[in-house]
């Protein structure tokens, strides 16, 4: 889900970045408050910890493919939201600059869609209700089937509305011709699955450390579990797995709700609108497709020598081939630094 | 080899890189930072259609591999995640913008197909970009040029702590995974009876890992603010580097120099 720079217009990357900068600023604010200076290896190490546990694979019984884990999850989960989320943007800057995982521009919006839903969203409006909450009933078997509950319904939620995020960052940057519908259907189902493994796989982990360190994880003290009476698993799961399918099943009904997403979306309906199907405002989303109206049209008028940009001009033929015989001639150009600087190199290990 | 060998050793080929010398490694790392950045800002406000303007932008990272003698297949290794995105995005394009915009003698080109080229190219120029920022400068310098701009000096200590353990972790889990696999042959991941424990086993000795390092800092007199042998000062070569850029990018962005050259010889 990483975006690269060139999906991006400047304008979305620098409103992304403010959004992000400032949840950072709070974050930062609240550590400040904590004073716990001892927590900032902790977080450093469990960062590199899901950093490099997110390159491990494991198999999906009884289909061929893996999956990985959820890190917003797991770190707010381990560190609480705050140091969660200053941990991740930090995975996600190491990613961007030594592993070309997303752009240096676009990583407030990476930050904002991976970073910020899995960590504040997932953390204050799932974990924490859930775990403080009574399903299930007392005991440990309980509070273990609550943390199983939250991170799978955490994982499948935030990665859901980063999934949108991302698509609304695009459309909003008008880099793809790709219409909003169809690409909302393109992206939300695929999403869906991941989130479900993700979320598995990150229930799995926080499941150990509950069994063995119970203290490391965080509202558990709070759920205040007497740890004695024990629900059977099985009806856990099976709660479980109604929850799951009915979240999922809604979700993805929410996503394609036209079979024909794409179709759909070329040729408009305007009557059932984007409202119906995206639970949007049509409105509203009138009013950000008219953002991007003006965006692009204060980009039409800052932009230098119009005609080589548009069509319909005077003489694009004319214009466009001087512009192919121009890029070929930079192209030569670039060809022969190499070869100067090729020369230079020679020379020099030549003499060394 | 595995995916976790696969990153250690990316991660020790940007460090080696990073520890050479040219003169683009000697320059601050405030001014290849703002550089880089003016480089991406501007390639991303090229228009979607302006295919012919942007390409005089490859010139710069051209410039910059030649004389720093990074070599670029290491850059465009990391291509392989950045462009499959960028590729499914852009593909789209030319099926749903059919205008014909370009009509070179009897090939017409729509507007679909030269958004998708400018897309594709704006990606490759903006990993370039940033790919020579981190090649050319090692990376706690960059963390010093951070704080120098007042970056929250707990991001920047979180950063290079963060920078420090990846590698030691990863290096940690590609050594599990590898005995892992080698008592369960054939299999291809992790059983799912093994989900929890492969990484809470490293969750929970990392855990403890952090409280001594955390130790080790204090008796190091760590006192919430990383030292940094002083850094150079802002010199005249840095000023010169910065003011060349910027200016050039913004000439280029305003000037269609392909265009204008190409007008020399086709009328």
């Amino acid at each position: 889900m990483h975006m690269a720079d060139a999906l991006l217009a400047p304008a979305v990357a620098g409103a992304m970045y403010v959004a992000s900068g400032t949840a950072a600023g709070v974050s930062l604010h609240r550590l400040k408050k904590e004073d716990e200076p001892q927590k900032l290896p902790l977080m450093a190490v469990s960062a590199a910890l899901v950093f490099a546990g997110q390159m491990i694979n494991y198999t999906i019984p009884g289909t061929g493919s893996s999956g990985h884990m959820c890190g917003g999850m797991l770190l707010s989960a381990l560190l609480g939201p705050e140091a969660g989320f200053l941990s991740m943007i930090v995975i996600l800057a190491i990613q961007c600059l030594f592993f070309a995982d997303g752009g240096l521009m676009a990583l407030g919006a990476n930050i904002w869609n991976m970073a910020f839903y899995g960590c504040f969203v997932g953390y204050y409006l799932i974990w924490r209700p859930i775990i403080r909450g009574k399903w299930f009933g007392d005991g440990k078997g309980a509070l273990r089937g609550r943390i199983i509950a939250a991170s799978i319904l955490g994982c499948v939620l935030t990665l859901q509305l980063g999934a949108f995020s991302v698509v609304l960052e695009t459309s909003l940057s008008g880099i793809t011709e790709l219409p909003f519908g169809g690409f909302v259907a393109l992206m939300q189902p695929i999403h869906l699955a991941i989130g479900l493994v993700e979320g598995l796989i990150t229930s799995a982990v926080l499941c150990f450390v509950f069994e063995t360190r119970p203290e490391l994880i965080k509202d558990v003290k709070e759920a205040d579990a007497s740890l004695t009476a024990r629900t059977s698993l099985g009806t856990t799961l099976a709660v479980l797995a109604a929850v799951t399918l009915l979240v999922g099943g809604g979700l993805s009904l929410l996503a394609s709700s036209n079979p024909d997403g794409l179709e759909w979306a070329l040729f408009g309906n305007e009557e059932e609108g984007y409202g119906a199907n995206m639970g949007l405002d049509e409105e509203e989303f009138g009013v950000a497709s008219d953002v991007a109206d003006k965006a692009g049209s204060i980009q039409e008028k800052t932009s230098f020598l119009p005609d080589y940009a548009f069509p319909g001009s005077e003489d694009p033929a004319g214009t466009s081939v001087s512009g192919i015989v121009g890029a070929a001639i930079v192209a030569g150009a670039a060809v022969v630094i190499c070869l100067i600087g090729g020369f230079f190199r020679k020379k020099k290990t030549k003499t060394a | 080899m595995n995916k976790m060998e696969k990153a250690l050793a990316e991660l020790g080929t940007m460090d080696e890189l990073s520890a050479r010398k040219s003169s683009i490694h000697s320059l601050h790392a405030g001014a290849k930072l703002l550089v880089t950045v003016a480089y991406i800002v501007i390639v991303m406000s090229f228009h979607k259609y302006d295919l012919s303007g942007l390409i005089p932008m490859l010139l710069w990272p051209v410039l910059l591999f030649q004389i720093s003698g990074i070599p670029v297949r290491t850059c465009f290794y990391k291509l392989r995640i950045v462009l499959p995105l960028v590729m499914a995005v852009g593909l789209f394009n030319p099926f749903f913008d059919r205008e014909i915009i370009l009509r070179v003698g009897s090939l017409s080109v729509s507007g679909g197909v030269i958004s998708m080229l400018t897309l594709m190219l704006k990606g490759v120029l903006c990993l370039m970009a940033s790919f020579l920022l981190v090649a050319t400068t090692p990376f706690d310098r960059i963390c010093a040029a951070l704080r120098a701009v007042h970056f929250p000096k707990t991001l920047v200590t979180l950063l290079l702590l963060t920078y420090r353990y990846v590698g030691v972790l990863t290096r940690e889990l590609a050594v599990m995974t590898e005995a892992y696999h080698l008592r369960a042959p054939g299999q291809k991941g992790i059983h799912i009876s093994a989900w929890g424990s492969f990484l809470g086993q490293l969750l929970l000795r990392s855990m403890d890992r952090a409280q001594e390092i955390y130790a080790a800092m204090l008796l190091r007199g760590y006192d919430r603010e990383f030292r940094y042998a002083a850094e150079r000062r802002f010199a005249m070569k840095d000023v010169a580097y910065t003011l060349i850029g910027v200016s050039l990018f913004l000439l280029l962005r305003f000037v269609n120099v392909s265009g204008l050259l190409g007008s020399l010889f086709v009328r």
